[in-house]
């Protein structure tokens, strides 16, 4: 087996709210593989979104450690995290309050491949062209402001912008939840070219278990903070274990083909 | 069965909209149905949900007609229709409290004193099925989860006793453990006591569990109308295919290969 691309051990954090304290991290210990997507499930509050959130730095965890690249992630400052960060890339639910909002769509994109000198300068047009087709986009939107564009395209751009980097890892935080159903499989079937196309690892996170278990080769569910079951995607789906994860089949939504009685 | 709202060619056009947001739409809604209006954005689904329930805004052309044989009169607003929204967070008030919003239909509608009317309020809140209904009349919307919320919502709608309810995209917002209990509630709110139920989504499985007849709905126009299972089962518009074939549950082949 490769090296994991990322390990992270044991990580814990809690939030203070009206006084209370909330533990949204207990003891959380993952890995992810070179090329895999693992899928994070779990209702709303069960964690997931800090966990998110302390994987890519957004917030720090109170114990806890997280390798990624060989390197320990959480001790990273400087040049060095800088470069790192490069390959470990974010895309969000709602992609309007992730951009500048004066941004154009070929601007996002231009700004990710300077920001990490990714192309020669003389290439970054032709390289941001590229990007925009590739992620299924008219060039005729380029100039286009992300507010003006549609949510699905702008969801898009937030994948151009961060595949742009070449990244190693890709943290999708209920990246197609927002989205009509037309649309999030399209989304979805993007997302799976150019895993395959660029060998890209994605932690892929949602409350929906249909979506996650389309694309995941891992699944990992959540509740109230923990890792409460994990392993191949069918397996899994096998042998479920936990309560939440009973609950999750159930509340999947299926199309009804007989009357009801 | 009785027709409760009758629509016929109507057609919405927005201020300053280029084109209608509704054309030609005719369909009967019967009384006592769950009628499941289906469609993608911006396919008119929350334009014709708006219309039923007179909350277009102002200046908004409508041609055709809409009448309501299931009722005396025009319908009220608050009193012959209950409106659930998407986003429980806007449209409830932050600055007053639990009870006193879902009591306020009550008031208006129903003429009940403000004691009786609090009372009135902590019953809804519990057949809303919400925990320590006492406490959450006197808590404010903030202090409540977005399923609470909209718990609160459908109990603040269905206050003055509607004929009618429409719920608006009201699970989109929500994760699915929460979904599937909020529309359980609806159900059972609306067999309960003879509410016709509209519901409006974009989850046309959603749709089929629940509805008895489903109108789809793409660019405007009325694709399809028919009971729920045949829609599901025997699609007749295109765009209604695509909505089957895009549509992802547990038995849908998943979209990767082996690990790598």
């Amino acid at each position: 087996m490769t090296e994991p691309l990322l390990i992270a051990r044991d990580l814990s954090r809690t939030f203070t709210s009206g006084g209370r304290h909330v533990t949204a991290l207990d003891d959380v210990s993952l890995t992810i593989a070179p090329g895999e997507t693992l899928g994070l499930v779990g209702g709303s509050g069960c964690g997931k979104s800090t966990l998110a959130r302390v994987l890519t730095r957004l917030i720090a965890p109170e114990s806890g450690s997280i390798a990624f690249l060989g390197d320990d992630w959480l001790a990273l400052g400087g040049g060095r995290l800088r470069a790192a960060r490069r390959h470990m890339q974010m895309v969000f639910q709602d992609p309007l309050a992730a951009f500048n909002p004066r941004a154009t769509v070929g601007g996002v994109v231009a700004d990710a491949l300077r920001i990490h000198s990714v192309v020669p300068k003389a290439e970054r047009a032709a390289e941001v062209a590229r990007l925009v087709d590739r992620v299924g986009l008219p060039s005729g939107l380029m100039d286009r402001s992300i507010r003006d564009i549609s949510g699905g395209q702008r969801q898009r751009v937030a994948i151009a912008r961060a595949i742009a980097v070449r990244p190693r890892l890709v943290v999708l935080d209920e990246a197609v939840s927002a989205l009509d159903v037309s649309v999030r499989g399209r989304i979805l079937e993007l997302l799976v070219g150019l895993q395959r196309e660029t060998g890209v690892a994605y932690l892929f996170i949602s409350h929906d278990l249909a979506v996650v278990r389309a694309v995941s080769h891992r699944i990992a569910v959540m509740a109230e903070g923990r890792i409460v079951e994990e392993g191949p995607a069918a397996n899994v789906l096998a042998v479920p274990s936990s309560d939440t994860l009973l609950d999750l089949i159930d509340a999947v939504p299926r199309l009804k083909r007989e009357p009801r009685a | 069965m009785t027709t409760l709202a009758s629509l016929s060619d109507l057609t919405v056009t927005y201020r300053r909209a280029p084109a209608p947001a509704l054309t030609g739409l005719s369909l009967d809604i019967e009384a006592g149905e769950i009628l499941a209006i289906i469609g993608e954005s911006g396919s008119g689904k929350s334009t014709l949900a708006r219309a039923i329930a007179g909350l277009l805004p102002e200046r908004t052309e409508v041609a055709g007609t809409l009448r309501w044989p299931g009722l005396d009169g025009a319908p009220r607003a608050g009193r012959d229709i209950g409106y659930v929204f998407q986003d429980p967070g806007s449209s409830l008030n932050p600055v007053l409290s639990i009870g006193e919003q879902v009591g306020e239909g009550a008031r208006r509608h129903l003429g009940l004193s403000r004691r009786a009317a609090d009372a009135k309020a902590v019953r809804l809140l519990t057949r809303v099925h919400l925990p320590e209904p006492q406490r959450i009349a006197r808590a404010y919307p903030h202090q409540l989860s977005g399923g609470q919320r909209q718990r609160v919502a459908i109990a603040a709608a269905i206050a003055a006793r509607p004929r009618l309810l429409i719920a608006d995209e009201v699970t989109s917002a929500l994760d699915v453990l929460v979904q599937a209990a909020i529309v359980d509630l609806l159900v059972e709110l609306v067999r309960a006591d003879g509410m016709t139920l509209v519901f409006v989504t974009h989850d046309l499985a959603l749709a089929s569990g629940i509805a008895d007849r489903v109108a789809v709905m793409a660019e405007g126009r009325l694709v399809e109308l028919g009971p729920a299972a045949q829609v599901v089962a025997a699609p007749k518009a295109a765009e209604t295919a695509a909505l089957i074939a895009a549509h992802i549950d547990l038995a849908t082949p998943p979209l990767i290969g082996e690990a790598p």
